[in-house]
């Protein structure tokens, strides 16, 4: 919109903005994002931080500022991990480990999800589960291991159990919020265009639920791998923790960091997995993806 | 209580006898009668707050917490004011949501088509312009192929240029359907440019009721059309002899004159 102003007089007494008196503008010059745009690739830049860390550790290790009884370095370590590959004992221990992370992601996975429909498309089921599983979930599910040893004996069940219930209160919560949080307005647009109540859910309720259900899932992983630490220092015979507490015994801090380390590139791993989800499934969303 | 909303009638496209709507014991809609005759364009004007949505809301089928009888069409869509693309679907399968059966996407592309969005069908609503998303939304009642077709202040958020090409848009598409529209709107201009009937509701009743016999396509600049526009104004409660005369007349000038803005 365009406002004309009457051209000044020349007699008033408010100076007039005349051509010859104007003072160049101090422009500036605003560079296209292309320009600005570093040229390191965002993975290089991702890998960045680690790796200097690293080298600072390798570093502290070499000058023996940090002695090899309290860390190793990260050289001795390398070779520690290439030994226990070489002999078998670290593949054999991390299949037993992720076989037990992926069944009780399954099932927690499968119980939280479950509960969360329940108790979030249903106003009985609100009433009936959301309460019991509020209380629930402020009992730290660690403490439970006492239990389920005595319940289910030291076998894999209890291990499963843990990771299970582990998963499954951060899953509930967040896919039962999605649920609830999805626009009202949707819900009756869906319902004029003459959706039926299980189209409903289909097509609205569920889309709309998923971005609270994949960030339930980033918090499920992580959990996952904390039960999977505690339920395999108590009473196992195979897996990392068990690698590890054999070398606690024998005062091996270099098979212990090479555990720790499997860990966090599991861990690692599971982030990326649930980053790729992500991005596959919720490249509609029309939100702030940072500079 | 009789209360059905799905048996069709002949005669009528709408037929609304003793409408009571109450939120918390007031009644917003009282003892309300409307008819609607097939193909026929009824704009409801009134203020803010009057019970217009309600009652849009009330013949969508939104709203059944009613007294009194209400028979619509079987086949109706709404649009929106908010255009409610369900921003998980590409435009394409927003058009489609809810129809029976399996579809084809064509069957969409050629609702899109009709509202000259054809080339966003694989869009997803996240990239599509407030007039574009709105257009889909009116595909999307479009494909429907309703019998009453049910207008929520569909223009109310867009851009006064956007808003001209929307209605001529409507206009179009309705004359070439024949459906029945219901368009619920706070613009007097666009009522009397779009409607065959002007109705105003005040106190949960339809007060007022005003035919609008200008020959098509009208013309703000029409005398008759000032005059329309000024005497629906009056009946809003908005006097239009105070405008300035020092200011061009917003007839001429803007299609956007708001009574709720006035």
């Amino acid at each position: 919109m365009s406002i004309s102003h009457a051209p000044p007089a020349h007699q008033s007494d408010i100076p007039a903005i005349s051509k010859d008196e104007e003072s160049p503008l101090d422009l500036q010059p605003l560079v296209p994002a292309s320009a600005r745009r570093a040229r390191v690739p965002r993975w290089l830049r991702r890998t960045t931080g680690p790796v200097l860390l690293l080298l600072l550790w390798q570093l502290l290790s070499a000058t023996g500022v940090l002695p090899s009884d309290v860390l190793a370095s990260p050289g001795r370590i390398a070779e520690v991990g290439r030994e226990l590959v070489a002999d078998g004992s670290l593949p054999s221990a991390m299949a037993t480990s992720l076989r037990r992370v992926a069944a009780g992601l399954l099932f927690g996975t499968v119980v939280g999800t479950g509960l969360a429909l329940v108790s979030g498309l249903f106003r009985i089921g609100e009433d009936l589960v959301d309460a019991p599983l509020q209380m629930l979930r402020t009992v730290p599910f660690v403490g439970l291991i006492p239990l389920f040893i005595i319940w289910f004996g030291i076998g894999e069940t209890p291990k499963t159990a843990i990771i299970t219930l582990g998963v499954t209160f951060p899953l509930y919560l967040n896919v039962y919020a999605g649920i609830r949080g999805v626009d009202a307005q949707l819900i009756e647009a869906g319902e004029s265009l003459g959706l039926s109540r299980w189209g409903l859910v289909r097509h609205v309720v569920l889309p709309g639920a998923l971005p609270g259900a994949l960030t339930g899932l980033r918090y499920s992983l992580g959990i996952a791998w904390l039960a999977l630490v505690f339920a395999e220092q108590v009473n196992a015979d195979s897996g990392i923790g068990f690698l590890m507490v054999q070398a606690r015994d024998f005062l091996r801090t270099d098979v212990i960091v090479v555990c720790l380390i499997v860990y966090a590139f599991l861990g690692l791993l599971a982030d990326f997995i649930v980053r790729s989800l992500e991005r596959l499934l919720l490249q509609w969303r029309p939100t702030f993806t940072g500079r | 209580m009789a209360t059905d909303v799905h048996r069709p009638v002949s005669r009528f496209a709408v037929h609304v006898e003793g409408l009571t709507r109450s939120f918390d014991g007031r009644a917003v809609i009282d003892a309300l009668d409307l008819d609607v005759r097939p193909g026929e364009f009824v704009a409801l004007l009134g203020r803010s707050g009057c019970g217009k949505s309600t009652l849009l809301r009330v013949l969508a089928g939104l709203d059944r917490e009613i007294e009194g009888t209400v028979l619509v069409p079987r086949r109706k869509a709404v649009a929106f004011q908010a255009p409610r693309l369900m921003p998980w679907k590409r435009v394409w399968r927003n058009v489609l949501l809810g129809l029976p059966g399996k579809p084809e996407r064509a069957v969409a592309e050629q609702a899109l088509d009709e509202v000259g969005l054809g080339h966003r069908s694989q869009a997803w609503p996240k990239t599509l312009s407030g007039g574009e998303a709105q257009r889909a939304s009116l595909a999307r009642a479009l494909v429907r192929e309703p019998d009453l077709l049910l207008l929520d202040e569909p223009f109310g958020a867009l851009d006064a240029l956007t808003r001209i090409k929307a209605q001529r848009l409507v206009g179009e598409v309705w004359q070439r359907r024949g459906c029945a529209v219901l368009l619920v709107t706070h613009d007097v201009e666009e009522a009397v440019l779009l409607a065959d009937r002007v109705l105003v509701m005040d106190g949960g009743v339809i007060a007022h009721e005003q035919t609008v016999d200008l020959d098509r396509p009208r013309d703000i600049a029409d005398p008759r059309f000032a005059e329309l526009r000024a005497s629906l104004l009056e009946r809003l409660g908005v006097d239009t002899a105070a405008e300035s005369p020092g200011i061009e007349s917003p007839a001429a000038e803007s299609p956007a004159v708001k009574a709720s803005a006035a």
